[in-house]
């Protein structure tokens, strides 16, 4: 049934946030770099490349286990420009804020993006705040936008990954994801879960370091690890292929998941990052991963094979075989 | 709310033997009906179908609850969020089910006051806050979800909360394993019984359904090893003409069952008729609030006279639901139905037979490792 009407799964990381991606904005905004569809678009700036980024955050609850909207709007876009094999330099920070919001929460935000921008090695350089009245907005809205330089040599896109190419996992998943769903409004499980929101761009320059056969980088945030796996698999038409008793998936986290009956491959990580590197540097490159202090229970999941374009498996730990779909809309939490 | 994962249970150590007996003892051709959307999920989730001799088909029976859920409930769903002061609570997974000529989450998008919650607590803690509203919930679901839902009438009742009312579309899992067996088309040698229903009723309650068709039935749990373990059971009664009514969820099912939580059940609701998707009336396979509770039955309360609804055209939820067809042998599988439009609820839920089949299946081979 096609609504007139937005729906919240227009915003879920899934089938439908591509296709109004695909159908509406792509159409009128028509040129080479944005149908790329990368993290972030990559442009030649007077014989250097630049890779520029934008993302807005809108988190319920604003403050999570592990963290808060403030670093994780920092994090976020620091990530997607390191996604884009870019050292990450100058960042916009814009504040929509309602009425009524407590000083002192923002003062707590603003604190931990200053602290994010430290730990990831970036300067905030413009920003603009707006206040709505009550009602208005949710509490706090926070768009940050970056520039970053993408260095000689590096060349990476979600349509390169290549048959052969390995699958590595910088971590466990759905930690973010999970840390958020624990705690938001009405839901009082009592977990330790923490969410994962970490910069990559470090690790990703130990990586370049490593090796050069760094083909596809993504975060998998929102979607999680099963929409982009999907969206790689399309955009450079392989298929992959991936073990479940690989993954990493904290206890507490599968444990949540299983209680909600959502699926941890479509939850969201704020700190972790899949690379599909050619087979010859995969070992050094998975090694540089582990030397990364967010990166240290990294593993090589799968990877690329030449037949099913388009399509994801997994090795079941049973000894089964299954296709991963990408995600669909927002997921439900089911009835029983 | 303390949380433990029985990995152990998921082992791979567990599974691969049991699988491996299953391959070895199978030779009659037999057809097994899970019964439990979570059973489904799991199911295809783990790839259990793809590690099935031939000769075991498993068919996914009328497990999801939303799926069941007949077009008319939906449309009555839908028309109760329209009325003046209302604040309609659900389940998540009731969201997106299309109704005759709309949807709850278009509803809310049209500025309905559709709130999703995670249990019952929450929809009371929302009829306290607001006085002046109208809080009505969805009771959908089985034995496993009812007792819940019971429990909040019963508080709503002794607080005199008189703004929480529940519309009762529940659903009792023993009476849909007879109507399946009267169906005429439809041939199942063993039903792997769902492990949270059976939680609350307890083995004993499938006796006289086991003691009237002599066919397999066991429990189970939701892990890979448990589902197995169940379906190597089967073979093995079936391979020795030996039916069983078996426990193979010892760790949470008893004989008797959850006797408090069916308490409740009978205190708040009584037996009644009930029309199930694809299955049509089923005697005495509902839930309906006694008459004692009336002020919080928002079925009377509203008194909505709906036409009867038919489901949408070409869908085939209904035969899927009864394990006639499977979701591929669908016209508008894939095509006109598919998570994004789904034309039919099966399509809908996570639990759904067609979407499990949609998100986990594929028909073609799958490309080795290079």
């Amino acid at each position: 049934m096609k609504s007139d009407k937005i729906l919240l799964d227009h915003g879920s990381g899934g089938k439908i946030s591509h296709r109004m991606a695909r159908d509406m904005l792509l159409p009128v905004f028509n040129n080479a770099i944005l149908s790329e569809l990368n993290d972030g678009a990559i442009f030649e700036l007077q014989g250097v490349r630049m890779a520029f980024s934008t993302d807005s955050y809108t988190v319920d609850p604003i403050f999570f286990p592990g963290g808060n909207i403030g670093e994780l709007a920092v994090y976020g876009t620091v990530n997607d420009l390191a996604m884009c094999g870019a050292s990450p330099l100058y960042l916009s920070v814009a504040l929509i804020i309602e009425e009524g919001f407590p000083v002192e929460q923002l003062e707590t935000i603003i604190a931990a993006m200053g602290k994010a921008a430290e730990t990831a090695g970036v300067t905030v350089v413009t920003g603009d705040t707006k206040v709505v009245p009550k009602g208005m907005a949710d509490k706090i809205f926070i768009n940050t936008s970056g520039i970053g330089v993408v260095p000689d040599g590096v060349d990476v896109a979600s349509h390169k990954a290549r048959p052969g190419d390995r699958v590595i996992l910088s971590g466990t998943i759905a930690d973010h994801g999970v840390s958020v769903l624990a705690r938001r409004e009405g839901l009082s499980f009592e977990t330790s879960v923490q969410s994962d929101t970490a910069p990559l761009n470090h690790m990703v320059r130990a990586m370049f370091a490593a090796g050069r056969g760094v083909h596809v980088l993504r975060d998998p945030t929102r979607g999680g690890l099963g929409t982009a796996l999907n969206e790689i698999a399309e955009a450079s038409s392989v298929g992959v292929r991936i073990r479940e008793d690989r993954i990493p998936v904290k206890p507490e986290v599968a444990g949540l998941c299983e209680l909600l009956g959502f699926d941890p491959l479509y939850l969201a990580n704020e700190g972790k990052l899949i690379a599909f590197v050619a087979p010859d540097d995969a070992e050094a490159v998975l090694q540089a991963v582990r030397a990364d202090r967010f990166g240290r229970d990294a593993v090589v999941i799968g990877e690329v094979v030449s037949g099913n374009p388009g399509k994801v498996f997994m090795d079941t730990r049973i000894g089964g075989t299954r296709i991963v779909d990408m995600l669909a809309g927002e997921q439900l939490p089911r009835i029983c | 709310m303390a949380i433990k994962h029985s990995e152990e249970y998921r082992d791979a150590d567990l599974a691969r033997p049991l699988a491996e007996k299953i391959r070895r003892t199978s030779r009659r051709s037999i057809r097994l009906m899970e019964v439990c959307g979570t059973h489904t999920v799991s199911i295809f989730r783990s790839g259990i179908r793809s590690v099935l001799p031939t000769t075991v088909s498993l068919l996914s029976g009328p497990g999801c609850p939303v799926c069941v859920t007949d077009q008319t409930e939906i449309d009555a769903f839908i028309e109760l969020a329209k009325q003046k002061d209302v604040i309609l609570t659900t389940f998540g997974d009731l969201m997106r089910v299309p109704g005759s000529t709309s949807s709850l989450q278009s509803e809310r998008a049209e500025g309905r006051d559709i709130r999703m919650v995670y249990s019952t607590v929450d929809a009371l803690t929302i009829a306290r806050t607001h006085p002046g509203k109208q809080v009505v919930f969805l009771g959908v679901g089985f034995e496993t979800t009812a007792p819940t839902i019971a429990a909040a009438i019963l508080t709503a009742a002794q607080t005199k909360l008189e703004n929480f009312s529940v519309i009762s579309a529940h659903k009792t899992v023993p009476q849909a394993l007879e109507a399946l067996m009267a169906l005429d088309d439809v041939r199942i040698d063993g039903f792997i019984l769902p492990g949270h229903v059976s939680v609350i009723i307890g083995l004993n309650a499938y006796r006289p359904f086991f003691d009237r068709h002599r066919i397999p039935c066991v429990v189970t749990g939701f892990e890979p090893a448990d589902i197995l373990q169940a379906i190597a059971s089967m073979v093995e009664q079936i391979e020795a003409g030996a039916p069983r009514l078996e426990n193979a969820y010892p760790r949470a099912v008893t004989l008797q069952g959850n006797l408090k939580a069916q308490k409740i059940l009978a205190e708040v609701f009584e037996p009644a008729d009930a029309c199930w998707r694809g299955i049509g009336l089923i005697p005495l396979s509902g839930l309906r609030i006694r008459e004692a509770y009336v002020t919080h039955d928002a079925g009377k309360r509203f008194a909505l006279n709906l036409p009867e609804a038919q489901p949408p055209k070409g869908c085939a939820c209904g035969e899927i639901l009864t394990g006639k067809k499977t979701p591929p042998e669908c016209a508008l599988y894939k095509k006109a139905c598919t998570p994004v439009d789904p034309v039919g609820p099966c399509m809908v839920s996570s639990e759904g037979t067609c979407a499990a089949y949609y998100r986990y299946h594929y028909e073609e081979r799958v490309t080795s490792y290079e």
